[in-house]
């Protein structure tokens, strides 16, 4: 399969100033530090680590929502990294955002309909009948009932919030969305729903995904393959149910060790225990030297602390950016 | 959708129908004002004086102006209800048309105010390079009291109506624009701004359609205190002799003059000073109610 968007060696770095009064310290944040990925035509692409982990700044990296400083991206093979607002415009139409929090994601003062029809209006349509049209047709595809669209978000719950959401990023008929941890503000019984919408509109559209979440379960069920972060780096990418099943990184190890499960006993403790993981993640300001994830990992060695791990794929499609990986 | 699911949510959807929530905000907003004590006692005092302005030809048919010195120093009375001045003059008609000036420049500062205190705010808080250079020269305008400032203009500009107007308003529009730049640039970092630029909107329709609306509350409640401001200091800077220019009745100069008989006529410095106390303390009455309606996170504890 070809690659509908593609990223090499993505950087996206924060200056940032602390001011005390006399000295001035500065310093950048590495909140992504580096990234390649490629998400094929159809596919989709789990994404996973930790909070601040830099999942989401690479999620709007992708979409050109803000500048990377260094590296390049592709859509559909061409590439938009540097490209000026204007021109990007048609690209923007292929490429959607659904955000994780159902209530800043609308704006309170427009209707439901005014929401939707915002975007087919940038991109030239008339506020008419046709429009209109759309608008509903986007509303029955979410699961919403016509008469929403005469209404405000606050007259909503926080699952049907998403649903509008998701009928705006995909008014347009985008190829990518990236789908920013699009569940996790939600209660536990809408969650399904709109992982099970999500599921069903990208066979209706043939929509590519990029899946945000900091949890591997969520990602479990929707994603053909995941990437795991760390740091602003991709540590671990792998097909799902290869990365599940033999997760080479200790840091993917101890996310999936983390995952409950509904009868831990039936669980092989031993595999919880090695892969244990303890401490907090380290200040993106002032990322460790070497591995960024050997001051928490359990299998450490001098190597780790002092030469950062290149990516190899020890297997097709897998790959993995650990000394361990390396030397066997 | 699952027919079980389409039944939670189609609950949800209607257990939300509450008769309030099913309006326009807009409309909810009136109707809470209309329930908040506070808002309405402001409405009515800051009403009266503002009919009274209205309707000043019908309310005063005596001109402010017409002199007769043997009826000076009059008491109130039946034929002349606040008295009469030192020149004769109705005190009534005086302080009516007073009304009207103090509650047109208020209304002229409100307005230049709602103008360029949104248009520097929202340019300074939309876009980050303009936010140091703009907002260091409301710095430096906001460093000196409003006051100071609008005295200095009107002893430059020379005393006039149209002067005074201007002072007041480069005097209040730095505050102004500093109040909607700090909403500017809490909306600007919104998911719903940032699925606008997302779907390719333009700056203009960013902030037209999802910006200014949603900063508006607390300018209104801005401009509603500020409103109560040019008012006191258009009376300040008349009083001081720096307003419109004697014999046109305002506030301020019928107190200054007032003020020379204040033992002898009471009422002359009084009924100015208290109809400004009624106009004051309306706004402000009415600000707060805004404020309690618009921002519920700034609502004082009751």
């Amino acid at each position: 399969m070809s690659a509908l968007i593609e990223a090499t060696a993505l950087e996206k770095h924060f200056a940032f100033g602390e001011g005390r009064l006399l000295s001035r310290r500065s310093g950048r944040l590495r909140a992504v530090d580096g990234v390649s990925l490629r998400i094929a035509h159809g596919e989709t692409l789990g994404l996973v680590g930790e909070s601040g982990c830099g999942k989401s700044t690479l999620g709007r990296l992708l979409i050109r929502l803000i500048e990377p400083t260094a590296g390049a991206i592709f859509f559909e093979g061409e590439e938009i990294t540097r490209r000026p607002t204007k021109a990007l415009r048609e690209k923007r139409r292929a490429m959607q955002i659904i955000f994780q929090d159902p209530y800043g994601a609308l704006n309170p003062r427009m209707r439901v309909e005014d929401i939707i029809m915002e975007p087919l209006l940038i991109h030239g349509a008339k506020s008419d009948g046709p429009t209109r049209q759309k608008v509903s047709e986007m509303l029955n595809l979410v699961g919403l009932p016509r008469h929403a669209r005469d209404r405000f978000p606050h007259e909503f719950s926080g699952g049907q919030r998403q649903r509008i959401g998701i009928a705006r990023a995909l008014v347009l008929r985008p190829k990518l969305v990236v789908c920013d941890e699009p569940v996790s503000a939600l209660d536990v019984s809408v969650q399904a729903q709109i992982v099970n919408l999500l599921q069903d509109l990208q066979g209706e559209l043939r929509l590519t995904y990029l899946f945000i979440a900091h949890d591997l379960s969520v990602v479990k069920h929707i994603s053909n393959r995941v990437a795991v972060m760390y740091l602003g780096k991709i540590v671990e990418v792998a097909e799902k149910r290869e990365l599940y099943a033999k997760p080479l990184h200790p840091y993917t190890q101890a996310l999936i060790a983390a995952v409950p499960v509904a009868h831990p006993g039936n669980r092989a403790s031993a595999r919880a225990a090695r892969a244990r993981v303890s401490g907090d993640v380290p200040s993106a300001l002032h990322p460790p030297a070497g591995c960024r994830f050997h001051t928490r990992c359990p299998y450490v060695m001098t190597i780790c602390r002092a030469e950062e791990p290149k990516i190899t794929e020890p297997r097709a499609g897998h790959e993995v950016a650990c000394h361990l990986v390396g030397s066997s | 959708m699952t027919p079980s699911e389409s039944k939670i949510e189609a609950q949800e959807l209607g257990h939300e129908e509450a008769p309030t929530q099913r309006r326009r905000p807009f409309l909810v907003t009136i109707g809470r004002l209309l329930h908040h004590r506070l808002f309405l006692t402001g409405l009515c005092l800051f009403g009266v004086i503002v009919l009274a302005a209205a309707f000043a030809p019908l309310l005063a048919p005596e001109d402010p102006n017409r002199l007769a010195m043997r009826l000076k120093f009059l008491p109130p009375s039946a034929e002349h209800p606040f008295g009469t001045d030192n020149f004769g003059r109705s005190q009534w008609s005086r302080v009516i048309y007073g009304a009207q000036l103090s509650i047109a420049i208020g209304l002229a500062v409100v307005a230049l105010n709602a103008v360029f205190g949104t248009l520097i705010g929202a340019l300074a808080g939309y876009f980050r390079r303009l936010d140091n250079p703009v907002m260091r020269v409301n710095d430096a305008l906001m460093a000196f009291p409003a006051i100071f400032l609008a005295l200095g203009i009107t002893a430059v500009l020379g005393p006039s109506t149209i002067d005074v107007v201007i002072a007041l308003a480069v005097a209040y529009i730095p505050r102004t624009a500093r109040i909607v730049r700090a909403s500017v640039i809490v909306l600007r970092e919104m998911e719903y701004v940032q699925a606008a630029v997302a779907a390719g909107a333009g700056h203009w329709r960013i902030l037209r359609h999802h910006i200014l609306p949603n900063a508006m509350a607390p300018l209104v409640v801005q401009l509603s205190f500020l409103f109560a401001y040019a008012v006191l200091s258009e009376a300040t800077l008349s009083f001081l002799g720096l307003g419109a220019v004697p014999p046109t009745p305002t506030w301020g100069n019928i107190m200054a003059q007032g003020r020379q008989y204040m033992t002898e006529a009471p009422w002359i410095i009084t009924v100015p000073g208290v109809a400004l106390m009624i106009t004051v303390l309306g706004l402000n009455l009415l600000g707060d109610g805004l404020r309690d309606v618009l921002d519920p996170r700034l609502r004082v504890q009751q």
